[in-house]
């Protein structure tokens, strides 16, 4: 293992020079830094190229510059951006964490839809519901990136905020959208002609009642979760979690879930308490906030043990992180009125990733965030979502065919477990060695994305200097892009031998 | 899960009976075909890239006759180039739906896709771009295939130090951003014609490729066959190119429609950026980036570019997924209920029935003929 991984190191190594080098050169051909100062009408304008070149040492040859620059890096100095004479690596600190926060989000529930709708639709095969993920996925795989951004931007943004200043939902609306949930859940959850009707009644009522309430309730003014919500979410959480990963069968896994989510919705009063008396929250607090949740989630499954401890508390630790999570959300939402004041009735934003000069509180920060979080996450989970859809199908497929899931049924496993132990768990592995490799990507910045939505992240400190011919901040991006990337790749094999006990990485 | 119903009723027929029939509708289908016909067959069975080829068809033809290509005039009388007379006000769409779609009966008229503020005929310039997209999707799709199969091949053939060398020069090109090969190759020609742009794309798009071939090659390499054609004396070009690579063409084929799909993705992406196909040739990507900000005033400006490059990325992506589940025999097609009743029904065999046991079931042959 430990030579696997120094024979990698110094091959990566060698290939990031070796990548360096020749990227530096193209570079350096493709930017000119004297183009304004060369059409410029300046009366000292020979004075000014010289100054210019002396600068940048452009009379220097490439090959040594390019040295300079690499000996500059290794003792850590990722250079200056000559245009405005900051430091490149505060700049790209700076970027590093506008494009985490947008691709997180994104890659995390793009993964998690991705991979239960392939697996659902794997699982249902030639069905309906299949064609019309695969159509689905297609058409997602198949939407350039930029022409999705500027649709979300004209009418998502745009659109929902005409909405917000009246929100009223038609009731045709209304019918139309719970028509539709009814169509898709009796499809996705298939059965007998009976099943199917009862599946498409309970989520016509569900989708139908919910958005009636909202509206009702006044809920696009205030937003807000509550406790009434909030005990719903948990329980739903808690039943659903139970019923996939331990069978509802299993009393006890049950019984811990809900009693999570009962102490997760009595603590939601002191914690709401607490958050008002203080001022000085922080991300570390509701990250802290939000693990506690878990690991009470899990201790509580561990008390209550039953036949498999591990299920039980894998069901707590879920549904701990969701009503902890939700238990934040509510927070946010409670600040909701007054940003949406301050911003006149237009919350969405569709440039930036902050308001300037908007002030307020912690949560109001947050709120800020989120709202410019809103539509690139929205551009980046359409198209990862597909291509996650159709990894997790395809490779359920390939699992369910294999022998060992007929040894499974034939020893008579219920269903239930021969999906979600035998099925599911092998369907990961490939994905495994696509995942790491896509975030390290993504890293490096949804260049079009964060370009269209003006996000000042990785992407656009890129394309903006080498629009500007600034070299130095244009190679830290490289370097750092490059180096990533071969690190995702040993990454992807590492995890590949660590979930696949078949691969062996000495060999 | 209550989505499979693989535990049957009780009074059903054996599994022996069973597997014979599914083993009957897999033989029907392949029974005395060679490998070729039996790939054709898949492929014309598939709705979807039949759907996707027929479209692609009609969006090269219409491109390539409407506003000609080269020298060669077309029929459609408009070039593209700016023209005071605007038809309609605003340089709306003539195309008008038939009636019963809600229009004001069909109609083509001056300028089916409208015009831009100063009186370009965009159905000229969308079938313009089309173009490009087409031949940035050959050239990169043969530049790229040609260069991956010919460095997979010698990688997984030879191994050794050769391989390492090859991978890792596979390694060094995926690290490198597109973004600047684009802006390199603007920089070197003065403006990026389109054909330019392609063979760069197509230089910098092979590695999947390669590393696909190759692993496909260190397989069959170890195969009987190779050994035999070696034993009588082949050469290793011979083996390569005769031998191996036609047993590893459905890899080729499939990743190939794959990256040509991408290829065209991120032709319009660059484009769109600014780093790409600059004017005065004319791309998808580029009439987005243009006229986006006209998008509340004229949409049709930026749906109708986007409409295309989307259509022509589903046709292939189709055209693709149709080639991988004919060329690849693992992907078996598991028969519906409503074929295994139907199978089972010719063959006088009633599906359901209680009297499952006794009924003898005749050959695979029988079930095959109509």
């Amino acid at each position: 293992m430990l030579r696997f991984l120094w024979r990698r190191f110094v091959a990566g190594l060698a290939t990031l020079l070796v990548a360096l080098f020749i990227m530096y050169v193209l570079v350096d051909l493709a930017i000119d830094p004297l183009a304004d100062l060369r059409e410029s009408t300046a009366p000292n304008k020979q004075q000014l190229i010289d100054q210019r070149t002396a600068l940048l040492q452009l009379d220097t040859n490439v090959v040594i510059r390019f040295f300079q620059w690499l000996g500059n890096v290794a003792t850590g100095d990722l250079g200056t951006q000559w245009r405005t004479g900051q430091e490149v690596s505060s700049l790209v600190a700076s970027a590093i964490v506008s494009t985490l926060q947008l691709v997180t989000a994104a890659t995390f529930v793009a993964l998690v839809l991705g991979v239960v709708v392939g697996i659902v639709s794997a699982l249902r095969q030639y069905s309906s519901f299949d064609y019309i993920i695969i159509f689905l996925s297609f058409f997602l795989y198949s939407l350039p990136s930029f022409f999705v951004a500027v649709l979300l931007k004209q009418w998502g943004a745009i659109g929902f905020n005409d909405f917000l200043r009246d929100p009223v939902i038609g009731t045709g609306v209304i019918v139309v959208v719970a028509l539709l949930s009814a169509g898709l859940w009796s499809l996705a959850v298939g059965g007998s002609v009976r099943r199917r009707m009862q599946t498409a009644l309970v989520a016509a009522v569900a989708t139908g009642g919910l958005l009636v309430y909202l509206q009702v309730s006044g809920w696009w003014d205030r937003p807000h979760i509550g406790p009434v919500l909030l005990a719903l979410f948990g329980l739903g959480t808690a039943v659903a979690v139970t019923g996939v990963f331990a069978g509802l069968q299993n009393r006890r896994a049950l019984l811990a879930a809900i009693v999570v989510a009962v102490l997760g919705v009595v603590l939601s009063f002191p914690l709401d308490a607490f958050f008002r008396s203080t001022d000085d929250e922080s991300n570390w607090m509701t990250a802290l906030v939000v693990a506690a949740f878990t690991a009470g989630g899990a201790a509580v499954g561990v008390a209550f043990a039953g036949p498999d401890k591990g299920v039980s508390a894998r069901g707590g630790a879920i549904t701990g992180f969701v009503v902890g999570a939700l238990i934040i959300v509510d927070q946010v939402m409670g600040v909701w009125p007054a940003y949406f004041e301050f911003l006149r009735g237009r919350p969405i934003a569709t440039t930036g990733d902050r308001t300037p000069s908007l002030g307020g509180n912690y949560w109001v920060g947050l709120l800020d965030t989120y709202t410019h979080l809103v539509l690139p996450t929205i551009a980046l989970i359409l198209i990862s979502f597909a291509a996650y859809t159709r990894y997790s199908r395809a490779s359920m497929l390939e699992v369910m065919n294999q022998d060992y899931i007929r040894t499974a049924r034939a020893k008579g496993l219920p269903e239930r477990l021969v999906v979600v132990r035998h099925g599911f768990r092998n369907t990961l592995i490939p994905l495994a060695t696509v995942v790491p490799i896509d975030i390290i990507t993504l890293i490096g910045g949804a260049i079009i994305t964060e370009n269209i939505f003006g996000r000042p992240g990785m992407g656009q400190l890129f394309v903006q200097n080498l629009g500007e011919a600034d070299i130095e901040p244009v190679m830290a991006y490289i370097a750092i892009t490059a180096a990533l990337a071969i690190i995702a790749n040993v990454v992807a094999d590492i995890i590949y031998a660590v979930v696949d006990p078949r691969i062996r990485l000495d060999a | 899960m209550s989505t499979q119903d693989t535990p049957r009723t009780p009074n059903q027929e054996p599994a022996g009976a069973q597997e014979h029939l599914e083993n009957a509708i897999e033989l029907q289908d392949v029974a005395g075909l060679s490998q070729g016909q039996i790939v054709r067959r898949r492929f014309l069975r598939h709705k979807g890239a039949i759907v996707g080829m027929v479209v692609l068809a009609a969006i090269v033809v219409l491109s390539l006759t409407s506003v000609g290509f080269g020298p060669v005039p077309g029929w459609w009388k408009y070039t593209g180039a700016s023209d005071p007379v605007i038809t309609n006000p605003g340089g709306r769409p003539t195309l008008s739906m038939p009636t019963w779609l809600g229009g004001e009966g069909f109609a083509i008229g001056e300028h089916p896709l409208g015009q831009d503020e100063i009186g370009r005929d965009i159905f000229a310039q969308v079938m313009k771009g089309v173009q490009t997209s087409l031949m940035v999707i050959v050239v990169v799709g043969a530049v790229s295939t040609a260069i991956g199969v010919l460095v997979g091949a010698l990688a997984g053939f030879y191994r050794g130090r050769l391989d390492t060398a090859l991978m890792r020069s596979t390694d060094l090109v995926i690290t490198m951003p597109t973004i600047v090969i684009g802006a390199v190759v603007g920089k070197l020609a003065g403006g990026i014609s389109g054909v330019l742009f392609a063979l760069a794309l197509g230089l910098i798009l092979w590695p999947s490729l390669a590393r696909l071939v190759r692993g496909e090659f260190l397989a069959l390499r170890e195969r009987e066959f190779v050994d035999a054609a070696r034993v009588a004396g082949s050469s290793s070009r011979r083996i390569i190119f005769k031998h191996i690579l036609p047993n590893a063409i459905g890899v080729v084929i499939v990743s190939a429609t794959l990256l040509m799909s991408q290829a065209i993705l991120l032709e319009a992406a660059l484009s769109y950026l600014g780093f790409g196909i600059t004017p005065p040739e004319v791309s998808l990507g580029q009439l987005i980036s243009i006229y986006q900000s006209a998008f509340a005033t004229r949409p049709w400006l930026f749906w109708w570019p986007g409409l295309f490059i989307v259509l022509i990325a589903l046709c292939i992506n189709f055209i693709g997924d149709g080639l991988r589940d004919a060329f690849d025999p693992r992907q078996k097609r598991i028969p519906s209920q409503r074929a295994m009743d139907r199978a089972a029904a010719r063959s006088g065999l009633v599906p359901t029935s209680g009297t499952a046991g006794g009924t003898s079931l005749p050959g695979g042959a029988g079930v095959g003929s109509p």
